[in-house]
């Protein structure tokens, strides 16, 4: 065993610790397993969310995507902190509802405010076919971190597979509270590696920042601005958009909010958070150096750039403890999407299959589902190839075609009804989906479309006919909806 | 909502509706190339901001609701 694997081993079962240990003294049910009994305060809260911003995908491909595509990669941190702009005016009317009605998990929040149980299924099948992918990418970033930084002692596959077997060993034990207190080692090692390497490295290779940008600029001046065409400033400002608007749909972030102790608890956040995006600049000229220094990385190989320009400059036990770091990255986030999608299943499938289930038989549920989605994850992680790219991007795209329904469900009188929510949920995902499988944009149909337009990103496309099909739906379903609502609610979930 | 937290719209305009003039390598500022400046100045700018609703958003006077 070298120094390096040493040291990430030795981060991997303090991690282990921590989760578990993060159990005691709480008295365990669904609302302690899923949202920690609503009692995080500011400081968890940050770590929490913050722990969206340093997942595998920006501490490797946040330095990848600078690496191979330069500036767009700038749509990571400028689509988080619109993000938390929004999130300011949003998160706490949802956090407020889902208190009054006691509600813990995304699909639980849309059947309750459409008052149907179908929506809720609807919301958590989607919730969880956006989650797989981004759990499958960390346990594949974990594979490649832990692999290179153990200078290929362990495999990818091996890396994968105790990761996963971590992960879902101290979430099924303590639930978000483990989440939680794995958080705090996370945050403070990336800060440390982050910005120790974001400034050493371009110091080391150039002296200083600006030279090393001066350096690009005289060899690739075209990595530093964005486009005229394909990674555009159309399909930036389209991107960030789109992506600003489905961060707090993710189920995972979703969960963190309502995991929080008060309004203003999440309105606290929304200030500091945005400096904290600041810290993926560091991570943005890691990758711009590695562009002059280890030259030729192809493809999805850009990935390595990171771990492969710190395995040049340093002594081993530095790479295990970046290594530790990367890990972590991993941890943190996929337990918050397992509890997420599993939580999300449980209320919304099992709840309504067996009314009479008592707590700590949805408590098991929970757990078996937790096991269940982590197998999935692993079996994909390992077997899939390229398809990955495009799961991800799907993701997102798919994910925010619940924006409409959320927006039109927060004032006091809902404008669309369950019909147009629905509707146009369904219109907007297969729209995704036919898109990002048959590989087609507008100028597929419109050939002689400019470029502005066409680089526009397709799940802003789909959200646009989306928004179109729940309002046209809603009103020709109005008569429907009020008769419903004189029978008394029939179907009204309890 | 109260007219304070229209300034919430700022940083979406400043920074996504200017982006065509920030589109740009120089001039060079605190190491930045313009464009990646143009990125950290909205982040900055946004915490600012979000500072100044919170501070006069009559949604946290007196005790934390509910």
């Amino acid at each position: 065993m070298n120094i390096s694997l040493l040291i990430i081993s030795i981060f991997l079962v303090l991690a282990l610790y921590l989760g578990i240990k993060a159990r005691n003294g709480k008295d365990m049910d669904m609302e302690q397993f899923a949202v920690g009994g609503r009692g995080f305060g500011t400081f968890f809260i940050f770590l929490l969310i913050a722990g969206e911003i340093y997942t595998t995908f920006t501490f490797l491909g946040g330095s990848g995507w600078a690496y191979s595509k330069g500036a767009a990669a700038y749509y990571v941190p400028a689509y988080i902190f619109l993000a938390y702009v929004l999130s300011y005016w949003l998160v706490p009317k949802i956090w407020r509802y889902s208190k009054r009605h006691s509600i813990i998990s995304q699909p639980e929040y849309f059947a309750s405010k459409y008052k149907s149980r179908s929506m809720g299924m609807i919301v958590a099948v989607l919730g969880s076919l956006a989650l797989v992918p981004y759990i499958v990418i960390q346990l594949k970033g974990l594979g490649i971190i832990v692999s290179e930084a153990s200078y290929g002692a362990i495999s990818p596959v091996a890396a994968s597979v105790i990761g996963a077997v971590v992960v879902t060993t101290y979430v099924m034990i303590s639930g978000i509270h483990g989440s939680a207190w794995t958080a705090i080692l996370k945050d403070f090692m990336i800060l440390v590696v982050v910005i120790f390497l974001g400034i050493y490295i371009p110091v080391h290779y150039f002296g200083g920042i600006q030279p090393m940008f001066e350096t690009v600029q005289a060899a690739k001046p075209e990595m530093l601005v964005l486009a005229d065409q394909g990674l555009s400033q159309s399909w930036f400002v389209s991107t960030v958009l789109l992506n600003a608007l489905g961060f707090y749909l993710l189920p995972q972030t979703f969960m963190v909010v309502l995991s929080s102790n008060g309004e203003r608890t999440l309105r606290k956040n929304a200030i500091a958070l945005p400096l904290y995006t600041l810290l993926l600049l560091f991570v943005f000229f890691i990758g711009f150096t590695a562009i002059m220094e280890i030259p030729g990385l192809q493809g999805a190989d850009g990935d390595l750039s990171l771990l492969r320009l710190a395995i040049q400059t340093f002594d081993p036990w530095v790479i295990g403890v970046i290594g530790a770091a990367g890990l972590l990255t991993a941890l943190v986030p996929a337990s918050v999407m397992l509890m997420a999608a599993s939580v999300g299943l449980t209320n919304s499938f099992y709840k309504v299959l067996v009314p009479a289930a008592t707590e700590s038989h949805q408590l098991i549920v929970s757990r078996i589902i937790i096991i269940g989605i982590s197998i999935i994850a692993l079996i994909v992680t390992v077997t899939g190839g390229e398809a990955l790219a495009i799961l991800n991007i799907m993701s997102y795209s798919l994910i925010t075609q619940l924006a409409p329904s959320l927006f039109c469900s927060l004032p006091k009188t809902n404008i669309i009804n369950k019909y147009g929510a629905m509707a146009g949920i369904l219109a907007g995902v297969l729209i995704v989906l036919y898109a990002t499988i048959a590989d087609v944009k507008v100028a597929t149909f419109l050939p002689d479309t400019p470029h502005v337009i066409n680089d526009i990103s397709t799940g802003l496309i789909a959200l646009l006919f989306n928004i179109l099909v729940t309002f046209i739906v809603s009103a020709l379903t109005k008569h429907i909806s009020m008769q419903q609502t004189e029978r008394n609610d029939l179907d009204k979930i309890s | 909502m109260n007219a304070i937290k229209l300034l919430l719209f700022i940083p979406f305009i400043g920074f996504l509706g200017l982006l065509s003039y920030a589109n740009k390598i120089e001039p060079y500022i605190l190491g930045m190339p313009f464009l990646l400046f143009w990125v950290a100045f909205w982040m900055v700018m946004a915490s600012i901001i979000l500072m100044i609703v919170y501070k006069f958003d009559p949604d946290n006077k007196g005790s934390d609701s509910e």
